[in-house]
């Protein structure tokens, strides 16, 4: 594999117009050289700004280094210009998997299959999503635990997602260690300078209105988002989810918690 | 010595939408490197940096989660990005909000290792 990265590079080298950098900037990102992988892609889409390919190449590494929300948003280009583009269909069907929106990712990927019938790979993940989505209301009855009234149904509401008010008081979800104790109390008493904390330098450096935190621990991810002007949301997830899909998973959390805080109100 | 680390944060700013990036002092904000657009106010990107840090390694640790390596706030009209590198010292990395941050992100990681 290695000789064959060198061979590719070598030709590319020779010539910078070949489109040898498709194969090569897959050859990296499959080797793990994302770094490399992704100076090849970003080369190749400013070579040729008009070969879907190349941001098709481009989202994939971009993916892989956890930037979904620019994955996502380079395969929607690439399936404006071209509604079938095979790995198009298939990434988003991906990204949306990993964010909990089955439904979406059943339809790209069915569109995938229209598109290219013999692809395994399409096939594989179909059907890995559709057992997904018919799994999903059975963990949701299985669930011995009382449901969490402002995040019940959400994947973690009972261990990994955290509300509370500007004053660090918690009003909904529940936060555990990896040995289980619970550590709410804990998390939330510092949540509460942690907004202002946001707030203060997001003005003063002039970025407008702060959207979101997202600390990468050795022992797993935080979220941080503020669903209303007087709440914070903490959404923890061990480092095997990406960052990408932890804040999709923030944006379904924030919109259950601003639907609940909003019936508290009436 | 800051020059080698001036040539390392070079590497940061020219991924695309970054303005500034520099080395600061963790525990008080000081700044080690700095190379950052002219308008950037360097100080209080470094001060608020380290605030922001500390204050995140507190909520990390509450949550039993150690020390976060990596700090993402995005805002409406930019983002500050974080890493802590070993040694006391944060990589920070202050862009548009076109910034491209998983690149970014991988040269802060590079500099990271060279101000070990």
């Amino acid at each position: 594999m290695t000789d064959d990265i060198e061979a590719k590079t070598e030709q590319l080298t020779r010539d910078p117009t070949s489109l040898v950098f498709l194969e090569l900037g897959e050859a990296l990102r499959r080797r793990g050289r994302l770094e490399a992988a992704v100076r090849v892609a970003l080369t190749g889409v400013e070579r040729h700004p008009d070969l879907l390919d190349a941001h098709d190449l481009y989202a994939r590494v971009l993916a892989d280094v956890g930037d979904f929300a620019r994955a996502r948003e380079t395969w929607a280009g690439v399936l404006a210009r071209d509604p079938r583009h095979l790995g198009a269909l298939k990434g988003l069907g991906f990204l949306y998997y990993w964010a909990g929106d089955l439904d979406s990712a059943l339809d790209h990927l069915e569109d995938a299959l229209a598109t290219d019938p013999t692809d395994q790979s399409v096939v594989q993940a179909l059907m890995t999503v559709r057992a997904a989505a018919q799994e999903e209301p059975a963990q949701d009855t299985s669930d011995t635990e009382e449901p969490d009234p402002v995040f019940a149904g959400l994947d973690g509401a009972e261990r990994g997602i955290l509300l509370v008010d500007d004053r660090g008081r918690i009003l909904g979800g529940r936060l555990q260690s990896l040995a289980g104790t619970d550590v709410s109390d804990r998390a939330a008493a510092y949540l509460a300078g942690a907004t202002q904390e946001a707030e203060r330098t997001a003005r003063l450096l002039e970025l407008g209105t702060w959207q979101s935190i997202v600390a990468e621990g050795q022992g797993g991810n935080i979220h941080v988002s503020a669903p209303t002007q007087t709440s914070l949301l903490l959404i923890v997830r061990d480092r095997g989810v990406p960052a990408g899909r932890l804040s999709m998973l923030a944006q379904r959390a924030a919109h259950a918690a601003r639907r609940w805080l909003e019936g508290q109100q009436l | 010595m800051s020059e080698r680390f001036l040539r390392a944060l070079e590497r940061i700013t020219r991924v695309g939408g970054v303005r500034g990036a520099m080395l600061v002092t963790a525990d008080d904000g000081l700044i080690i490197a700095d190379a950052s657009m002219e308008d950037v106010r360097g100080h209080a990107v470094a001060a608020l940096a380290s605030s922001l840090a500390k204050r995140f390694i507190r909520v990390s640790k509450a949550a039993t989660l150690g020390s976060p390596q990596f700090l993402h706030l995005q805002a409406e009209h930019g983002t500050l990005v974080i890493v802590t590198a070993m040694n006391g010292v944060l990589v920070v990395t202050m862009g548009g909000s076109e910034m491209n941050v998983g690149l970014a992100r991988l040269e802060m990681l590079r500099v990271a290792e060279v101000v070990v």
